[in-house]
């Protein structure tokens, strides 16, 4: 019972991490009609950055400020030299152009770094389990990474939805010559949502870094499941990536853990053991599969433009 | 219309010309490697064409091509692995195979569009990277070695350098050849409709995703055929062969050499592939070159190297 | 008193407040040219839409030929003999004007799922696309790109294309948009002779053309109809007037 709490806690944790991906790639698209598949080389410099600035400050809150400031400079870097061209474009050549870029950045991480990955240690006053629920414990950090998420995610709602800023934010994705011509920058306005994705994307970089990977490649694998994320939630929708995130990351996270054993029920031990792993990896895939034949928009579509 | 006398012409016959007479070349200067370099760009151009048969005839970005090559050379490897060695078995095998995982996927993503569409063909083609990684008794990640070419009896030696070689670009050309067909038969007018204005084909009486479904299929079928040639010329196959950066690569090839056109394929992938060789002998970090230089073609050069050919007819 | 051809019943159709279609019904008659108008923001384009199945209403029904076609796709109808011309020019911009027109004979000739012989060589297409583009004028320019003609040209081309598929019912969306004063008279004279083969549903502003071809007119106001009647009777109906010709007097009597 307590295995599958932690389990859950851990599928949500998962899933609002995939959420800050997701947003940011979301927003970016929906906003500027721009695919960025360099989107998880950024969450990839998130937690380099983190893991090399937390190593030279010694600190890890001040490391990982540091990297966040750091990855959203080079987001904006990014955007003012080379992807703003590509607004407007097909999005082939968009696709095209950041995937020679994710190659890029991946030989840049090789040269910098070197091939072996990194380590992100947790401070002492991280590791402390956490008591939730009398007699149940959660690692502290865990806690951590789903609260920020949470406050994250309100804050965007807030912006996106409330604000002057959002307001034109959602203004300039349906009708960008409208807002050129009422006198607000739009080429400042995209640079900024475009770092906010960038650091969105570094965010959720440098918080998985502590508790699974910091290594070249590790934006592709997860790329991808952040594009599966954008299709069943719809694309350009906030709202939708949120609920598809935490559903994806629950439902995988509660595969992989609990899968085997249930088809330990059905199928025999030597059979179970060799579907459970490819099946839990698949489940995904199923997913999205289904929710494309019942319904090609995604569950909350953003409205029409 | 113009002359066939044109740059875009010239390139694509020398370029052939060459194909046809690279095992000479290698016999006469004793360099085994480049034909093995170049059984591998022709079997890349293969797949590279069915890809353009999709994406630049008929208009659907797919970036889950790879999965093809996989299927194909899977359906050797296991039916290798199960005892079965003739090719007659095994790649008529791998053709049936990839068209009918083209048809599930090709049904389940065309009810998507733009780069909806894009996605989903990525994430299904990562779907079969995975269960091929699942696949213990196949060696799983680790790949599975075939320690036997496909037997075509006394007809082909598959072990012989140069009847490879020259199997491979006989399945190229006649590939390029059936393509070309296609392409100008009722069923290609209508993909090249579908491309051009789906709203107008819909008006005036054809059932757009139908043909699309099928064009996929084909192009699905065509891959797997050169998948089947890959699993012969490395004597492996992984599931490293349908991760979805392979797809971007076999992507690249045909933006490169020119979307849309017939021999644009075979251009892209020779220029793609050995200069990324030529790169990796110059420095172990090549990608930091290929990478802006992508990015640099994305922005300058449009149309690929085939559409820079067709301006200079003009310019 | 014959069927109507094309009959439409309380089609609705909404969009989020607005309701664009509303409680709509009306009657084409085999051999007539009927003419819809209505100020802009009527709701023209979007019955169009619905007639051609580009769109699906909300409610009421839509009968072709004696059948429901009221969610039929866009394709379906056109193999029904029903052929839509677009108000914005949609024709396939890498092909040539012929290979438009030959399309669309094709589309009407049998399946497509041949591979192998090459269509442009098929004679009987060729020719019937030949005929289609001599019928609007455009002949001469049967092997140039679409891009390269002009405007009015491609007005023209878009009605061969319609014409290509051999239809009962013509649905023309806004064919004089963008033409001069000569090209307007030529498409005038056009479906004139057209008229007597094909029965013809015409949308226009331009109300020259619409009094002097027009069997009878409906006039559409937000999403209704106001008024179906010949043209003289339009011309003296007074809430129309108000409606939508103003006090001006814009008609005068026609050839």
């Amino acid at each position: 019972m307590f295995l599958v709490i932690e389990q859950l806690l851990n599928g949500l944790q998962f899933g609002l991490l995939l959420f800050l991906l997701a947003a940011g790639l979301t927003l970016v698209f929906g906003i500027m009609d721009f695919v960025n598949l360099a989107h998880g080389s950024l969450y990839m410099m998130g937690a380099y950055f983190a893991a090399t600035f937390v190593a030279w400050t010694g600190s890890f809150v001040l490391g990982i400020v540091l990297a966040l400031g750091a990855t959203l400079l080079l987001g904006i870097a990014l955007e003012f030299v080379a992807l703003r061209h590509l607004y407007g474009r097909d999005h082939l050549d968009q696709v095209l152009a950041t995937f020679g870029l994710i190659l890029f950045f991946n030989d840049a991480v090789r040269l910098i770094w070197g091939p072996a990955g990194l380590a992100l240690p947790l401070p002492a006053w991280l590791t402390v389990p956490v008591q939730i629920i009398p007699g149940v414990f959660y690692p502290a950090y865990r806690l951590m990474i789903i609260a920020v998420a949470l406050i994250v995610a309100a804050l965007l709602y807030v912006v996106v939805m409330r604000t002057r800023i959002g307001m034109l934010i959602r203004a300039g994705a349906s009708n960008r010559e409208m807002i050129g011509a009422l006198g607000i920058n739009i080429k400042l306005l995209f640079t900024l949502v475009f770092g906010l994705g960038a650091a969105l994307a570094g965010l959720a970089g440098l918080m998985q870094a502590p508790i699974l990977t910091v290594q070249i490649g590790m934006g592709e694998n997860i790329l991808i499941l952040a594009f599966v994320i954008i299709v069943i939630g719809g694309i350009g929708s906030i709202r939708g990536a949120f609920l598809a995130a935490i559903f994806v990351g629950i439902i995988d996270t509660m595969g992989r853990a609990f899968l085997p054993d249930l088809l330990r029920m059905v199928l025999s031990s030597s059979a179970a053991s060799t579907a459970a792993p490819a099946l839990s990896s698949m489940l995904i895939y199923l997913l999205m599969a289904i929710v494309l034949v019942v319904r090609p928009e995604g569950l909350f579509p953003a409205a029409k433009r | 219309m113009t002359s066939a006398l044109n740059a875009r012409n010239i390139v694509a016959a020398i370029a052939a010309a060459g194909l046809l007479l690279l095992p000479l070349y290698s016999a006469l200067s004793g360099n085994i490697f480049i034909l093995t370099l170049f059984t591998r760009i022709v079997i890349f151009a293969l797949a590279a064409a069915s890809l353009n048969l999709m994406m630049g005839y008929g208009g659907m970005m797919s970036f889950g091509h790879a999965a093809y090559l996989g299927i194909g050379g899977y359906a050797v490897g296991i039916l290798a692995a199960e005892g079965i060695g003739s090719g007659f078995i095994q790649w008529p095998v791998a053709l049936i195979v990839s068209a009918l995982f083209a048809l599930v996927i090709g049904a389940l993503s065309l009810r998507t569009r733009g780069v909806y569409f894009i996605m989903i063909t990525l994430a299904f083609a990562q779907m079969a990277y995975y269960i091929a990684s699942g696949m213990s008794r196949y060696g799983g990640d680790d790949g599975l070695t075939i320690y036997k070419r496909s037997d075509f009896g006394g007809l082909i030696n598959l072990s012989n350098r140069v009847q490879f070689y020259y199997l491979c670009l006989g399945c190229l050309f006649g590939g390029l050849y059936l393509i070309w067909r296609i392409v100008n038969s009722r069923f290609g007018m209508v993909v090249r409709g579908v491309r051009s204005n789906e709203q107008r084909m819909q008006a005036i009486g054809f059932h757009a995703n139908r043909y699309r479904l099928v064009c996929f299929v084909i192009a699905g079928t065509i891959c797997g055929l050169a998948g089947a040639l890959l699993a012969n010329n490395t004597d492996f196959v992984s599931p490293a062969v349908m991760y979805w950066t392979r797809s971007g690569d076999l992507m690249v090839m045909v933006i490169l050499g020119g979307m849309g056109s017939l021999f644009g394929p075979v251009i892209g992938a020779i220029v793609y592939l050995v200069l990324e060789e030529l790169l990796s002998r110059f420095t172990e970090y090549w990608a930091l070159i290929m990478g802006p230089l992508l990015l640099l073609i994305v922005l300058f050069a449009r149309g690929g190297i085939m559409g820079l050919l067709g301006r200079m007819r003009r310019g | 008193m014959a069927d109507p051809l094309l009959r439409v019943q309380h089609l609705v159709r909404r969009f989020g407040g607005i309701t664009a279609t509303d409680n709509l019904s009306l009657d084409v008659m085999p051999g007539e040219l009927h003419a819809i108008i209505g100020p802009n923001g009527a709701g023209k384009t979007t019955l169009i839409s619905q007639l051609t199945g580009q769109l699906m209403p909300n409610s009421g029904a839509i009968h072709f030929a004696g059948r429901d076609v009221t969610r039929q796709p866009a394709y379906k109808r056109s193999r029904l003999g029903l052929a839509r011309s677009f108000q914005i020019t949609s024709l396939l911009p890498d092909f040539s004007a012929i290979d438009n027109v030959a399309l669309a004979a094709q589309a009407h000739d049998g399946h497509s799922f041949r591979f192998w012989g090459s269509a442009r060589k098929e004679k009987h297409l060729r020719d019937a696309a030949r005929s289609a583009l001599k019928r609007v004028g455009l002949e001469a320019r049967a092997e140039v790109p679409v891009l390269e003609l002009s405007h009015g040209e491609q007005r023209e081309l878009e009605l061969a294309v319609a014409l290509a598929t051999k239809p009962q019912l013509l649905l023309l969306d806004e064919p004089m948009a963008g033409l001069g004063v000569t090209e307007s008279a030529r498409m005038v004279g056009l479906l004139k002779e057209l008229r007597k083969e094909v029965t013809i549903v015409l949308v226009e502003h331009d109300m020259e053309a619409v009094f002097a071809l027009a069997d009878r007119i409906t006039v559409l106001v937000y999403g209704r109809v106001i008024a179906c009647d010949s043209p003289d009777a339009i011309r003296n109906n007074e809430e129309v007037k108000r409606a939508y010709l103003g006090d001006q007097h814009v008609v005068v009597g026609h050839v």
